[in-house]
Parts: C-alpha cells; sequence; structure tokens
C-alpha cells in the first residue's frame, strides 16, 4: 500500500490552553452515535467551542476568527488523555489539523493520530510557551513541523528541538504509518504464532 | 535477572519486527462493542479482508443500551449502530452476547465473567477500560478503532513495548476503605500523566488478598494514572474464580493451562524500570474535587486553594477545575451537596460492589431531591443480585435498580446528567462534561461512598453514616 510520506507539515498554529485535556472533551460522547467518522470535523471541542446554555460562540481560540485555517494544534501536557476514541483525532484531522505539538500526550491518542499520519511530537515547556505567545501575538506566523531535522521552526525565527518515538518517525517519512499491508504480509507467521500460543 | 510478567507476555506474544522498528505483537482476544467496531468492520469491506480468527473476538453491546427497559426502542442512532453491530457479528462470525443472550453487558465485566480473560494473555479491545482484565495477569490494553481493523484482519497490532512500574501496597487496608480508594490514591500520588509509557504491575499483601472483583476495579483505573495497562499477578485467587467459567478449559487441559498461566507470573528477581512501595493504612475514602481523576483528597481534607499551589501551572489547573466545579477553595469536601447518586460501570458494577452497599444501607433513605441509580454491569449480575435479594435492598432505600450498561458513566444511553447537577459516582472519570451534560460535575468515589452521599445528600464519610469504626485508629 503506497501511502503519502509524511516528513514536513507547514502552516498557522492555534495554540489550545490547559493540561489533561482527555478526549471527550476533543469530542463529546454523544456526537459518537455513528457508524462512520465523516463529519465529526465540526464537532471538535464542540463543548467548550459553543456555550452549552445559549449555544452561542465562546471565546475558545477555534472561535477566533485570526485563527481560522490553522492546521498545527499548539497543547499542553497530556493531550488526548482517556477515552482510547479514535473519534477524538479523526475530528481534529477533519477539522483540519496536520500536525500537534504539545509538552506531551497520552498513548493511545498518540498512536491514533499517527494512524491517521497527524503527526505528535513533544517540544520542552519553555520553548513550546514561547512559540505559543509568539502564535497569540501574530496568527499570521507560519509553522514548520519537521520530522527528518525533528525541529519546529516559525517565519518569525522559532527553532525548537522536539521528540518523538523513533518507530512513529520512521513510519510517518516512509509512508508506512498505517501498517495493516506489513502486519497482513507476515500471515504464515502470525499463524504459526497462533499455534505455538496453545490457547488460540 | 528474571523477567516480569510484562516482559515475558510481550516475549510469547511477539511475531516479529516491523520496518518501523515496532513489534507486531500477536493479539490473543479481541474484544469488541458497538461504539467503535463499525468503522473497523467498515474498513475491514473496503479492502476485501476477513477477520483472521473469528473465534478469538466476541462482542457485546454496552455504551447506548437504555437502562430503564433494555427493549425499550431507543433512538435511531443508537438503533443503528446495535443493527451495525449484529449485522457485523453475523457477516464476520464472531461471538455476540447480544441482549437476548442473558449475558450481555460491559464489555469489562463480561470478559472475565465467561472466562474469556484469561493469564498469560493479550487482550485488546477499542476501549481504554481494557486494562480492567489485567486483573488476571493479562497484558490488555486500550486501542483505536483502526487497530481494531488490524487485529480483526490479522489478530496482531503494531505496538512499542512499555516500561514496567511496579506499585506494591503492604498491610490491611482501614474499615471503609475499597479498591476504589487504593486506585485513587494511587493516582492521586503519581498524577494522570504519571504513567505515560509505564504498564503497572501492581504487587504486594494487600494485592494478594484482594478478590479478583477488587483487583479489576485497581486495574480498571491503570489507564486514568496515565498507563496503558495495569495488571496483578495471577495466583490461586485468579484460578479459582476462573475455574467453570464457560470459556476455560476443562478437566487435563484445565490443569495444563493452569501451569502455563503460573509460568508468566514474574519472576521474584525481576527487572523493574521503576518501583513505588505504599503503605495500606495511609490511604483513606477518596473523592474527587475537580476534573481530572488525580484531582483526589481523603473525604476529611478541604478542597485545594490555587493559593497554595506550588506551581503557576498547578495554580492555573485547581482554578479551572475550581470554576467548573463551582466549588468553594479550602473548604471541606464533605457537606458538598449532590443531585445525583450512580452506582455502576466497569469500575464498580459487579456483583460484589452491590453486595458491600446492601450491606450497608438497609434501614437507610436517600435523601430527598437526590436521584439514585443502580445499574448492574452485566445481566449476569443483574440475576445474581436479583436472587439475593439485592435489588429489593437497593429499592426499598430509594435507588431505581436499573438493566446493565455502561449507563452514566458517559452518558451515550439516556442516562444524563442535566444542567450543572453534581454526581457522587462509582465510576471513572470526572472529565468536564463526561456524564452527559456539558456542565455536569462528577465526583468519583468507592459504592458505597456514593451509597452514603445520597442518604447523607451530600458528599458523606461513609465510615460515620455506617457506623463504622473511627476514621482515626
Amino acid at each position: 500500500m503506497a501511502l503519502e510520506p509524511v516528513k514536513q507539515v507547514t502552516g498557522r498554529a492555534v495554540h489550545v490552553p490547559g493540561a489533561d485535556i482527555d478526549t471527550d472533551r476533543i469530542i463529546p460522547a454523544r456526537f459518537m452515535k455513528c457508524v462512520t467518522f465523516d463529519g465529526l470535523g465540526e464537532f471538535a471541542f464542540y463543548d467548550v467551542r459553543f456555550d452549552p446554555s445559549t449555544d452561542e460562540k465562546t471565546d475558545h481560540p477555534l472561535n477566533d476568527p485570526r485563527f481560522h485555517g490553522a492546521s498545527i494544534l499548539l497543547a499542553g501536557v497530556n493531550f488526548g488523555c482517556g477515552s482510547s476514541r479514535e473519534h477524538a483525532p479523526q475530528s481534529l484531522s477533519k477539522y483540519g489539523f496536520k500536525a500537534i505539538v504539545a509538552e506531551s500526550f497520552a498513548e493511545i491518542f498518540f498512536g491514533n493520530s499517527t494512524g491517521l499520519a497527524m503527526p505528535c511530537v513533544v517540544a520542552a515547556k519553555a520553548d513550546l510557551d514561547e512559540l505559543k505567545a509568539a502564535v497569540e501575538a501574530d496568527a499570521k506566523i507560519q509553522v514548520t513541523v519537521d520530522l527528518e531535522a525533528m525541529r519546529v521552526t516559525s517565519s518569525a525565527g522559532h527553532d525548537l528541538p522536539v521528540v518523538m518515538p523513533d518507530s512513529a518517525r520512521e513510519a510517518l517519512v516512509s509512508g508506512r504509518w498505517d501498517p495493516i499491508q506489513e502486519l497482513l504480509d507476515n500471515d504464515t507467521v502470525i499463524s504459526a504464532k497462533a499455534k505455538e500460543l496453545g490457547y488460540v | 535477572m528474571g523477567k516480569s510478567l510484562y516482559q515475558k507476555v510481550w516475549d510469547a506474544h511477539t511475531v516479529g519486527t516491523l520496518a518501523d522498528g515496532r513489534t507486531q505483537l500477536f493479539i490473543g482476544t479481541h474484544l469488541i462493542h458497538e461504539v467503535t467496531s463499525p468503522q473497523a468492520f467498515g474498513m475491514l469491506r473496503d479492502l476485501g479482508l476477513k477477520v483472521k480468527f473469528p473465534s478469538r473476538t466476541f462482542a457485546t453491546v454496552d455504551h447506548i443500551v437504555p437502562t430503564e427497559n433494555q427493549d425499550q426502542p431507543v433512538d435511531p442512532l443508537a438503533a443503528e449502530m446495535m443493527q451495525a453491530l449484529r449485522d457485523n457479528a453475523d457477516d464476520f462470525g464472531v461471538t455476540y452476547f447480544d441482549l437476548k443472550s442473558g449475558k450481555q453487558g460491559i464489555v469489562h465485566v463480561v470478559g472475565p465473567e465467561q472466562g474469556i480473560t484469561q493469564p498469560g494473555t493479550t487482550i485488546a479491545c477499542g476501549d481504554s477500560h481494557t486494562a480492567t482484565h489485567g486483573a488476571f495477569g493479562a497484558i490488555a490494553f486500550g486501542i483505536g478503532t483502526t487497530q481494531v481493523r488490524d487485529v480483526l484482519a490479522t489478530q496482531t497490532l503494531a505496538m512499542e513495548p512499555l516500561k514496567v512500574r511496579r506499585i506494591e501496597v503492604n498491610g490491611d487496608l482501614r474499615p471503609g476503605v475499597y479498591a476504589k480508594d487504593v486506585t485513587l490514591h494511587i493516582i492521586r500520588l503519581l498524577g494522570a500523566k504519571g504513567g505515560i509509557g509505564y504498564a503497572y504491575e501492581y504487587a504486594g499483601d494487600t494485592f494478594d488478598r484482594m478478590t479478583m472483583e477488587e483487583r479489576m476495579t485497581v486495574c480498571n483505573m491503570a489507564i486514568e494514572g496515565g498507563a496503558r495497562c495495569g495488571y496483578v499477578n495471577p495466583d490461586e485467587t485468579t484460578f479459582a474464580y476462573l475455574k467453570g467459567r464457560p470459556y476455560c478449559p476443562q478437566g487435563a487441559e484445565w490443569d495444563e493451562a493452569v501451569a502455563r498461566w503460573q509460568s508468566f507470573a514474574s519472576d521474584a528477581d525481576a527487572h523493574y524500570d521503576d518501583v513505588m512501595v505504599i503503605n495500606a493504612a495511609d490511604i483513606e475514602p477518596t473523592v474527587t474535587w475537580g476534573i481530572s481523576p488525580d484531582h483526589g483528597i481523603a473525604v476529611s481534607e478541604t478542597i485545594p486553594d490555587p493559593a497554595d499551589a506550588a506551581t503557576p501551572v498547578e495554580r492555573q489547573s485547581i482554578t479551572e477545575a475550581l470554576e467548573y466545579m463551582k466549588l468553594p477553595a479550602g473548604t471541606p469536601i464533605k457537606g458538598v451537596k449532590i443531585d445525583v447518586a450512580f452506582i455502576g460501570s466497569c469500575t464498580n458494577g459487579r456483583v460484589s460492589d452491590f453486595r458491600e452497599v446492601a450491606k450497608f444501607i438497609q434501614g437507610h433513605k436517600v435523601a430527598p431531591g437526590v436521584k439514585a441509580i443502580a445499574v448492574p454491569g452485566s445481566q449476569i449480575v443483574a440475576v445474581l443480585c436479583e436472587k439475593e435479594g439485592i435489588d429489593q435492598i437497593f429499592r426499598d432505600a430509594g435507588f431505581e435498580w436499573r438493566a446493565a450498561g455502561c449507563s452514566m458513566c458517559l452518558a451515550m444511553n439516556p442516562d444524563k446528567l442535566v444542567g450543572d447537577q453534581l454526581c457522587a459516582s462509582s465510576s471513572n472519570r470526572n472529565f468536564k462534561g463526561r456524564q452527559g451534560s456539558p456542565t455536569g460535575r462528577t465526583i468519583l468515589m468507592s459504592p458505597v461512598m456514593v451509597a452514603a452521599a445520597a442518604i447523607a445528600g451530600s458528599v458523606a464519610d461513609a465510615r460515620e453514616i455506617f457506623g463504622l469504626e473511627p476514621a482515626v485508629a
């Protein structure tokens, strides 16, 4: 299966503040009543983007016209914690995000995002705080997530070292972020393993 | 240097190394439910793939099931999801414990109940609380829907190994302190992100003495501490629980299975990447005050004050949580008025949870104005409780006795908080909006503490309400 390698993502960025932003916050459970992932983009962060009592838009950064069209999400610690729902990264991806830079990620969310070709890279808090402040001051700044150099750079001169597990980086830059074909290719070894385990 | 159970199970299930360096890991048991599987079956159809080992995938319906009457017409979207699971199970030859089976329930209650959950295995499910099954000495973890597709098609996943942290708890739990308090206490100490990159091995004599259902309660919330899986080494308690269950080996095969299961237990000289030791006597009945499961305090403590925070980040976090929870800083959590009491979920919806509460609530009444619901974790749990008269004890005390499902833990069915109602809940997450209202509020606690709160009409110390031994010895 030929997949598009993901080596570099460039776009405008938006900072969604807060620690431990869970996947219920990213996509509330009621929007999971569906049998496809279509249309989830419009519900990303729904309950914090819209006032629950009036349904009016809140002052959430995603409602700020300056950040419309931003494709790089800047976040805090433990982003994507809680429920394993792939609906969360699916909604962010369908909303238009192509990469996420945070202080840390919950593991299931990280894996789900990698599988959707949406890289999640980790930056040091001090570096990231500087970038967030700059983006909030000037929404036009172009941010680049470079998975070959493992740096996040910006048109305003930022240059942050970032990290992600080697295997995820390799999967993205070599266009192997969806492992299904490789998993299928090992069919005979899988069958042998099943026999060997004695309980399958 | 010996090996931990995690290492042994990982090694035994390794199929090979993928080009990107990840391990192709064999998944022995796959559990599915209606919310995270339909898209995976859709992907299989798009790719023209079959399920490789249909006998290793087990389905049930739990998240969207109405609990007032399971058979009542559900909303059209929920009906579509249930139909999709029925069709997918039939088309791909997967065992489905449906509403008519008498075995339906929360997937993490059903697996152990049927003896599908076994030691020394790998278990995956499109649900983060799959960690529950680690109570049996399995490596069990939640996955996304694309990974559900991978398991269906190949019975394998592309995975990175985790480090292992041994969390040892020793000593007797004090009266009124339960497995739920142990897990909330651990999360409080290590934080909601403390377990990122780790599997948690729960050990020590406190765990040795726990029943399987108590171990499940602790492992269930490993993920709330950031650990994708948590486990307890298999022992005689594990084997006694499993013996005779429908999907367990029998006769001579049983003895072989037990010997195999025992071989997976961590070696005495196993390597751990980290170790922490906790004294069971230090654990108090624990409740949350905020919007993350690590926002926990003993019921005797006061709600944190942002002014006392050690760092600006912590100050901001406390402020945000208290603003959402509408709770005053620096005041006792005891006495905070509640609107709803919920006993159930994959954390605390098993028969022992209802038995324990039933011991105390006879002769008590739920406070006026409090809506109290008890939701068994499975149809089998419901029947057991009904045979023992537990349902009637709950009804007499003023609880609504419901049918099996996930219910108000995540409110994908009609059981939802309304407005900013505050719920004393035996579930696992106090996230903003988790219980179905975008402004609804959750305080996590043990089932007995929920019962005490229901009776008092406010957060209460169950030891005082039910006349248990005093808090301080």
